[in-house]
Formats: structure tokens, sequence, C-alpha cells
């Protein structure tokens, strides 16, 4: 008999740094999906991730058409790196994909950052990237809970039960 | 799969308490499910349940975005009347197979 305990998550930490449909998609699913676990969410939008955070850009994210070896053609033959970088591929390229993800009942990105916070899930800005992009707080999504430090982030990291994941 | 006997009906339940089949479900086992969850249902609970009902026997996956859109309740009611666990409990509750979306 297993006499093992069973140590459930309670608490999880995302870090978004990269500002790519992609990556922040994989910050937005993992930070709604333990919402919706009942885990207790704290997502930190740093550098480019705060892309989507920013009104004027969180709905048009793109993903990058080159330097990206994953990229295929629709049907699967590789995409040529020479076409990724033609004027209005990435765009093009991005907006099918976005359209791919709403058939999938995935929201835009600040309609997600609503059904994060409906769940009581939080959503912080790093004090840093914003200076540095010379950022306001009215250029970001009302989702957000504040600004602040990667230290006080930290702090709001505690417990045994905690998981701290970088995208 | 086991059986186990919810409200004095016996059920087929998976090893998560999920019922197994979703035409053995009644009120009352909703009911005695719910109070395992510490949960009490309203008329609203019992709206959002057969309404993910309704879906299942379509055949559509299920997101709380759908009940969120559904205009029975927002997803923070959902949140509200299935706190930690808007799909999960609420599919439990309703006796439908444990929700397999991410959204």
């Amino acid at each position: 008999m297993s006499t093992e305990e069973k140590k459930p998550l309670e608490k999880v930490c995302l870090i978004c740094a990269k500002g790519s449909l992609e990556d922040v998609y994989a910050s937005l699913v993992m930070a709604n999906g333990a919402v919706m676990e009942g885990i207790e969410t704290n997502v930190f939008f740093t550098f480019f991730g705060l892309d989507a955070i920013t009104k004027k850009t969180m709905n048009n994210l793109h993903t990058a058409t080159t330097g990206n070896p994953a990229m295929r053609m629709p049907g699967g033959l590789p995409f040529p790196t020479m076409l990724g970088g033609l004027p209005g591929v990435e765009s093009a390229v991005s907006s099918m994909m976005r359209k791919q993800m709403g058939d999938l009942d995935m929201p835009p990105v600040d309609e997600f950052l609503e059904m994060i916070t409906a769940g009581g899930g939080k959503i912080y800005a790093c004090k840093l990237a914003i200076d540095m992009f010379k950022l306001k707080k009215e250029d970001l999504s009302d989702e957000i809970s504040d600004i602040i430090t990667i230290g006080e982030f930290y702090e709001m990291c505690d417990g045994d039960r905690t998981q701290i994941i970088f995208t | 799969m086991s059986v186990k006997t919810i409200a004095e009906v016996e059920v087929n339940v998976s090893e998560e308490g999920y019922l197994e089949d979703m035409s053995q479900w009644n009120e009352e086992i909703a009911k005695e499910i719910a109070k395992e969850i510490n949960i009490e249902l309203t008329d609203k609970h019992f709206e959002v349940i057969n309404y993910l009902r309704k879906k299942t026997e379509a055949k559509e996956t299920l997101t709380i975005r759908q009940v969120g859109k559904s205009g029975i309740v927002d997803i923070k009611g959902l949140y509200k009347l299935f706190p930690k666990g808007p799909l999960k409990f609420s599919s439990k509750i309703a006796g439908i197979p444990k929700p397999t979306s991410c959204i």
C-alpha cells in the first residue's frame, strides 16, 4: 500500500517576459488553468511580455515567421525563411493563427485576462520594464492589479507548495 | 469504474467521482454531490447544470468561456457559484464526465 501523501499545488506564479503570440498564450493558458483548478495564481509581465497587457498591442500579438524552425506552411511543408521576411507575411500568418485559436474558443488576450481576474487570479506589471518602455498605468489593461518590482513579486511567491514558472 | 450509492440510487462513477452515465443523474444526486463539495444548490446552479448537460448531450466541448456567454451567468458569477472549480465542480454535480478543456 502506498503511504505517500499527496501534496497538491497551492500557488502558481508565472513570469511572462516575451511578447510573441505563443509565449503570451502559454502564460495565459497556464494561468487560467491554475485559476480554474482553484490554485492561487499570480502573473508577472515584464520586458516584451508587457505587450500582452498594453491596450494598444495586446490583441495584435505576432508570431515570428523568421528564426522559427517550427513554422510550417498550411499542409505541413517547411516555411521558407526568405518568405517569412517579406513585408506583411508575419502579420498575415499571425492573424491566421489568431483566427485558428479563436475557432478553438481561445479568447483574445484582453478577454483572457478578464477570465483570469474573474476567478481571482492577479496580474502584475514589472516596474523596471514599464520605466524602460516609458509606459504609464493608463496604457495598461484595467485588469492589472499593480506595477511592482521583482522583489515584491517574490514576496508573493511564498509557501512550500508554490511553483514559479517562467515563459 | 466503481458503483456508488448516491441519494439512494446506485450509479457508476469514475475514480474521481464523476458519473459515468449521465442518464443515471437526477436532482437529488446533484444535491448530494454538491454537499460533498460544500456547495448548496440554488436555482441559478441548476440553470448552469442544465446548460452543461444540454451541451454535453450535443457533444460540444465545454469551456467556462461558453458558460460566460450563455446569458445565464458571467464568468465571475460562475466562480461564485462553484468556487475553485467553475467547470470541474459544476460538471461533477451535473453528472457529466470530467471536462477535457483547458479553457
